[in-house]
């Protein structure tokens, strides 16, 4: 491998580790608040196919991430409604929004694009485009900085508002009222419901913002990252934000940290192909492969320990 | 329960409520079809003439709900101890390892002898792959639904892996096996070209017969032997199981095994009775389809092989319709899929007391 890749891949890991971070986020907030959420890649993809639908119709990022939001408020609230109004089992609904979502997308684009299920490109105007710092242009000339000034430079906006995101859930769960709340009603619900608190409103809120979260998500990824959408684009990314999630033990910062990682491995992965450890080439698929790996091996408790809110799953039942 | 003093009667439970569910999931469908723009009735005719109106699509039909009986059952008797085996599309990959290295590297054994054998490979490949996950919950405490979900990726890279560095001839461009010959299972058009009859091309093979006899073999196992007594009592409250002097946590192994032997079966049927090669994603999301068809079943095998063929019916069904209106796509049936999961599986609280309110009614 050649180390002058280096600032290359970095960036990629920036680029590739936001919609990692944001679903990571949406899990952590819903799965305090005692709601597991399998259907992160679904609501992911259902904003991702709005996202660029709308982009292309209206030729503006912006009324895209807006309609991404709010398709992923929808399916958020569907999840929220059975799990929370219905108490039916949490993974069922995430697995039937998962396929909600990529059936509809497919179904839809293609009725409405005719290219089976792709949405037209998108041009520069209609996406959202890699910002250049001020000053980026003449320190990317210094020999050291400008290396990182080449992985901090040049992210759209959404990859700048998602490192400020990761502070403010941190802060609010942490230091807020409403976090408190919140990570109470994934603990003991009924300790909460006692203290005269609405459980279901808190659940409700937690998969609002989980929603919102998916939606910028699902946004960043058709219309930052490439520019339409293509079928089953998310390729798992809400699966391995669960992953980053167990990781990071149900915590903002070291959620970041994990989806820092995963980003890698995806970036590396993209650019080792064919890399070598003295005479063994590393397979690349084996790089895909590890943050899978090192989930189970996490949850099987061969390092560390990872656990879970106390009530999550579980469907609260007033007692009368 | 909230189902309060109203006990449903079977067939409500068993024949009404999966009914109800299948005409709300049909009718959401029926309303995204209007929103493309096109009939659903007319839709729903070339659907139901597709799969139904040949014996070309009878023998399609067949052929997927082979897939679906395997997987169906895999995740049923999973649901019977208890457990979410999301991983059934993972098992039914890896047992396809299983298929093809027995059926290359005993091809010099005649067919009797190979098939056989490499029908237990693919049941023992799938089973350890759902095994582990098993032995994680049970031993180690991991989560069965993350684990099973992590080792469908690991399961995808993989096979990857292994189709191109192992199995690909280096004269081959396409990221698959040589052709398996001697483990050959016949499909019907072969069986009825021997009997002089002509009949049309066609993906459906014995395997089906296997898919039977894995429903009744399902049936048997859990409601005549001692073991399916176990693994019901631990999936109805694994607590008081223990003082019947059942361990859940060797319950939960062998459940789970079990699970991923039936996935792996699907492999026989798609690598050695339909592609007689190793492909990459041959499955092709069968797994999930398996968690539809398992709840629309009520985990019963004969629910199960029932409603298999009605996603095979779909499947069948989808591709003609797509065939006929290239506006619907054949993504129609993750829809049905998807509402189908979430009416039956998701929201069986919501449908279950309204009935049993409804029913309690009528007995006063």
């Amino acid at each position: 491998m050649d180390l002058s890749l280096l600032p290359e891949i970095l960036a990629s890991t920036i680029r590739l580790s936001v919609p990692l971070v944001l679903a990571c986020l949406a899990g952590l907030w819903s799965e305090k608040s005692g709601i597991v959420d399998i259907g992160l890649e679904g609501k992911m993809l259902a904003a991702a196919f709005a996202a660029a639908a709308s982009a292309s119709y209206f030729q503006s990022a912006w009324i895209g991430l807006a309609i991404a939001m709010l398709v992923s408020l929808c399916f958020a609230l569907v999840h929220g409604y059975a799990a929370i109004n219905q108490r039916g089992d949490q993974v069922v609904s995430g697995v039937a929004i998962n396929m909600l979502a990529a059936g509809l997308a497919v179904v839809l684009g293609n009725t409405w694009f005719r290219e089976g299920g792709r949405t037209p490109a998108l041009p520069d105007t209609a996406r959202f485009m890699p910002i250049n710092l001020p000053g980026a242009q003449i320190l990317s000339q210094v020999p050291v900085l400008g290396g990182l000034v080449k992985i901090v430079s040049g992210h759209s906006i959404l990859t700048y508002a998602t490192v400020l995101l990761v502070p403010l859930t941190a802060w609010a769960l942490a230091r807020t009222r409403f976090g408190l709340r919140l990570r109470a009603v994934g603990e003991n619900p009924h300790a909460v419901d006692t203290a005269g608190i609405s459980v279901a409103r808190l659940r409700y809120q937690a998969v609002i913002i989980a929603g919102i979260l998916c939606g910028i998500a699902g946004a960043f990824i058709s219309t930052s990252l490439s520019a339409s959408f293509v079928r089953d684009m998310t390729a798992g990314r809400g699966f391995m934000a669960l992953a980053a999630l167990i990781f990071a033990n149900w915590r903002a910062w070291p959620a970041l940290y994990a989806c820092l990682l995963f980003g890698f491995l995806q970036a590396a992965g993209n650019y080792m192909q064919g890399a070598h450890i003295g005479n063994f080439e590393i397979p690349v698929q084996f790089i895909i492969m590890l943050p899978y790996l090192l989930t189970v091996i996490l949850l099987a408790g061969f390092i560390g320990k990872s656990i879970p809110p106390r009530a999550s799953g579980l469907p609260y039942t007033k007692d009368r | 329960m909230a189902a309060g003093r109203g006990e449903l009667p079977a067939w409500v439970d068993m024949g009404l409520i999966p009914f109800l569910n299948l005409v709300v999931a049909l009718f959401v469908a029926g309303l995204v079809v209007v929103i493309i723009g096109e009939s659903p009735f007319e839709s729903l005719g070339i659907m139901l003439n597709g799969a139904l109106g040949s014996i070309k699509g009878w023998s399609y039909l067949l052929y997927y709900a082979t897939n679906f009986v395997f997987m169906g059952l895999a995740v049923a008797v999973a649901f019977h101890a208890g457990l979410f085996n999301i991983g059934c599309e993972g098992q039914a990959y890896i047992a396809g390892l299983g298929a093809t290295i027995i059926g290359l590297g005993l091809e010099f054994l005649p067919w009797f002898i190979v098939i056989p054998i490499a029908m237990v490979a693919s049941m023992a490949f799938g089973a350890l792959w759902a095994w582990i996950p098993g032995y994680l919950q049970a031993k180690r405490g991991s989560h069965i639904v993350i684990t099973t979900i992590m080792f469908n990726f690991i399961a995808a890279s993989l096979m990857v892996y292994l189709i191109n560095n192992f199995f690909r001839p280096v004269t081959r461009m396409a990221v698959e096996s040589r052709e398996i010959t001697g483990a050959y299972i016949l499909n019907f058009r072969e069986i009825a070209r021997l009997f002089d009859i002509r009949m049309p091309s066609t993906p459906l093979n014995l395997t089906v017969f296997v898919s039977m006899f894995a429903a009744w073999a399902v049936w048997y196992l859990l409601w005549r032997t001692e073991l399916g007594y176990e693994i019901r009592a631990v999936g109805a409250n694994s607590a008081a199981a223990v003082y019947a002097g059942i361990k859940p946590d060797r319950i939960t192994m062998i459940a789970m095994a079990i699970s991923g032997g039936l996935a792996g079966l699907m492999a026989v049927n798609e690598v050695l009775g339909v592609q007689h090669r190793l492909l990459l994603e041959f499955v092709g999301g069968a797994g999930f389809v398996g968690i539809a068809v398992a709840l629309m079943g009520r985990s019963h095998p004969i629910g199960i092989v029932l409603s298999a063929m009605l996603f095979g019916l779909l499947y069948q069904g989808g591709t003609e319709l797509s065939f006929a209106k290239p506006l619907i796509s054949r993504d129609m049936i993750v829809v049905i899929q998807g509402l189908v999961i979430f009416f039956m599986g998701a929201l069986e609280h919501a449908f279950r007391p309204a009935l049993a309110a409804i029913f309690v009614r009528l007995e006063d």
